[in-house]
């Protein structure tokens, strides 16, 4: 597929991953949001730092409850407080801490400046409004615009996220949209006004095969022409390798691996990351077992000491179970949190 | 559209009959005799009751009475009391001052239950939000006619702003405490299902996509939350109406209201059992009907129940 060769060559052009740098469009730095529950406080995100640059594409990878999807909602403000509470951290974009900004200023940049493509398109869209409608919101929000403008906006949005007789169908409401043609409605929402930054939250996880590599080539596409920062949470690292350059991956709120996409695959440098990788189904001989990794995420509740991944991890020593690893470079601007990078996919 | 509501007219047939049969049976198996009820304490020759039995049909079976009726019925005759009133125009007297009553309470009921429902819900966990609910679980704890008194006592003794009993002043002022008494006895459940419908809503995914979008909090609860919360509440609002509407019993007793309930209650006090049987087939006939025309509100409301 010409989408997956265009990521591949991005991938070898550019700059390779690095740590927030300056010249960053947004820019997270030592995220930490914990969620007050009644077994106490728990760190949900622990100290997450990455970057993002205009026409770049960060993948962010993990499992379910590894903090991702938090991190998204943290960046966008849009988390419930309580029980979430952002303990520290900054979030750049442009230079601005989205975090220590007013309430009304924070708003006027969420949906416009920065936007989020929801997961699932059928509960993200309100069921009691037409699709239109609830894309000219934007127009009227951000931009004071009068009811037809906005609508007539919003339906040349529609037009461009390539649904098909758009004009007809705006007046239709989300139940009455398939799955994908639901999923370019959410991201018309978010692309309406020109963001700098989207998120994309699962984009693909709730549709068919087919759809999502047409879904996945339309958020691409728009990025290219926009020249926008893209963030792509995903668990699936095809998904991943289909669009994003930059990589890293979650565990437990943390970030354990910062690579390419390309070398992500090639040669994790963290044996979660190595187990992921192998983890993706390939040519096995019918009836083997499709290799997993072992075990459960932590509870947020009972974490282990030390590494986080130590339970599951089969290079553990007993060093592992007291020293926490930090995020340290290790080779080619990569960067691990493993004291034993070296030994992973050796075995 | 038009089929659907062909098709739920249909469907009514079944429940009114087995609806007034059940009536029907129950005000047949009551205790004392109508004759000698209605002849007071006057004795009675054995030939004129033997007489007054026939002309009722008292003397034919159960099943015959109801052949009887259903045949009346389905020619629009709900019977006659003992006095050859057709039951149709007791009904009539009194149904303006019910219909006034019911509505009146109604719109009272949905702006207070509506009302601390979603200030409970915006500020939830907080004082306001169980301040109010108390406030309302009051009103259902405290027996309807001490509260009637009371308000009678306070607003239209002490305060003399509102007429004490009677319908002499005319809608609305006549009405207006009554009504105040019963939508305030009754819009606890509405507050704590408006409550707990918007709670539930304000959770959901597309509150957090219109959050998302930059919208200031008043237009995600009003824009967004609102409309979404009502779909559950119609329905109860729907059963409300049609139960306000099949008359208040006590407070109209209490206020002096010649409505339809009182009508009942002196049907069954006078053991005229073609009155009780008339004015409930006419009470389940308005409940059906409301009922009906709730759920084609629906669609107005929540666009994934529309009927094409």
């Amino acid at each position: 597929m010409n989408l997956a060769n265009r990521a591949k060559s991005t991938v070898d052009t550019a700059s390779p991953a690095s740590p927030p740098s300056s010249s960053a469009l947004l820019e997270v730095t030592d995220l930490r949001v914990d969620f007050h529950t009644r077994a106490g406080r728990v760190h949900a995100v622990d100290g997450v730092s990455f970057s993002v640059a205009a026409g770049e594409t960060l993948a962010v990878l993990g499992e379910s409850g590894s903090g991702k999807s938090v991190t998204a909602q943290a960046i966008m403000g849009i988390l419930d407080s309580p029980p979430a509470e952002i303990v520290g951290g900054s979030v750049l974009l442009e230079g601005r801490d989205l975090l220590t900004l007013p309430a009304a200023q924070r708003r006027a940049a969420r949906g416009s400046e920065i936007a989020l493509v929801f997961q699932d398109s059928l509960s993200a869209l309100n069921p009691v409004q037409p699709v239109a409608r609830q894309i000219a919101e934007l127009y009227r929000i951000h931009r004071g615009m009068g009811r037809s403008e906005a609508w007539r906006r919003a339906v040349e949005m529609m037009d461009r996220v390539r649904i098909p007789a758009a004009a007809s169908r705006a007046h239709d409401y989300p139940h009455q949209f398939s799955g994908g043609m639901r999923q370019r409605i959410v991201i018309a929402m978010a692309l309406a006004l020109d963001p700098k930054v989207v998120i994309a939250d699962e984009p693909t996880t709730a549709l068919d095969v087919t759809v999502q590599a047409q879904i996945l080539d339309l958020l691409a596409e728009q990025q290219r022409e926009r020249d926008m920062g893209l963030i792509l949470i995903t668990h699936d690292l095809g998904v991943a390798a289909q669009v994003a350059t930059n990589a890293v991956v979650m565990y437990a709120g943390r970030i354990v691996e910062r690579s390419r996409v390309r070398d992500l695959f090639l040669d994790p440098v963290h044996p979660y990351s190595h187990g992921l990788v192998a983890s993706i189904p390939r040519d096995l001989p019918r009836g083997s077992a499709l290799p997993a990794i072992p075990g459960m995420p932590p509870s947020l509740t009972a974490r282990p000491g030390g590494c986080q991944f130590h339970p599951r991890c089969p290079l553990a020593q007993p060093r592992c179970r007291t020293d926490e690893p930090p995020l340290l470079p290790v080779k080619d601007g990569r960067e691990s949190a493993c004291h034993f990078w070296t030994k992973v996919g050796e075995r | 559209m038009l089929g659907y509501v062909l098709r739920r007219l249909a469907a009514m047939v079944p429940v009114l009959i087995g609806v007034t049969f059940l009536i029907f049976a129950l005000v047949h198996a009551l205790p004392g005799d109508p004759i000698a009820a209605m002849a007071g304490n006057r004795p009675l020759s054995p030939s004129t009751v033997a007489a007054l039995r026939q002309q009722y049909h008292l003397d034919e079976s159960l099943w015959t009475q109801y052949w009887y009726y259903m045949t009346g019925l389905a020619h629009g005759d709900l019977g006659t009391d003992f006095h050859g009133r057709p039951v149709s125009e007791l009904i009539a007297e009194r149904w303006p001052v019910t219909f006034n009553l019911a509505l009146t309470a109604w719109v009272m009921k949905i702006v207070i239950g509506i009302g601390v429902g979603v200030y409970g819900a915006l500020r939830r966990g907080r004082l306001g939000d169980h301040l109010a609910l108390g406030f309302t679980v009051l009103f259902i704890a405290l027996p309807g006619f001490v509260f009637a008194f009371i308000a009678q006592l306070v607003f239209g003794v002490n305060l003399q702003l509102f007429p004490i009993a009677g319908i002499a002043d005319g809608w609305p002022m006549s009405f207006l405490l009554p009504a105040l008494v019963i939508a305030l006895e009754t819009a606890a459940p509405l507050a704590r299902l408006t409550r707990s419908s918007l709670v539930e809503v304000l959770r959901s995914d597309f509150i957090r996509t219109a959050r998302a979008k930059g919208a200031a909090p008043a237009r995600v609860v009003w824009g967004h939350a609102m409309r979404n919360s009502m779909i559950p509440v119609v329905t109860y609002l729907g059963l409300s109406l049609a139960t306000l509407l099949g008359g208040a019993v006590i407070v109209e007793s209490v206020f002096n209201l010649p409505g339809v309930g009182g009508l009942m209650v002196q049907a069954i006090q006078t053991q005229e059992g073609s009155v009780v049987v008339g004015v409930a087939t006419f009470i389940i006939l308005v409940y059906l009907l409301v009922n009906l025309v709730v759920d084609l509100c629906y669609g107005l409301i929540d666009p994934r129940v529309r009927r094409v």
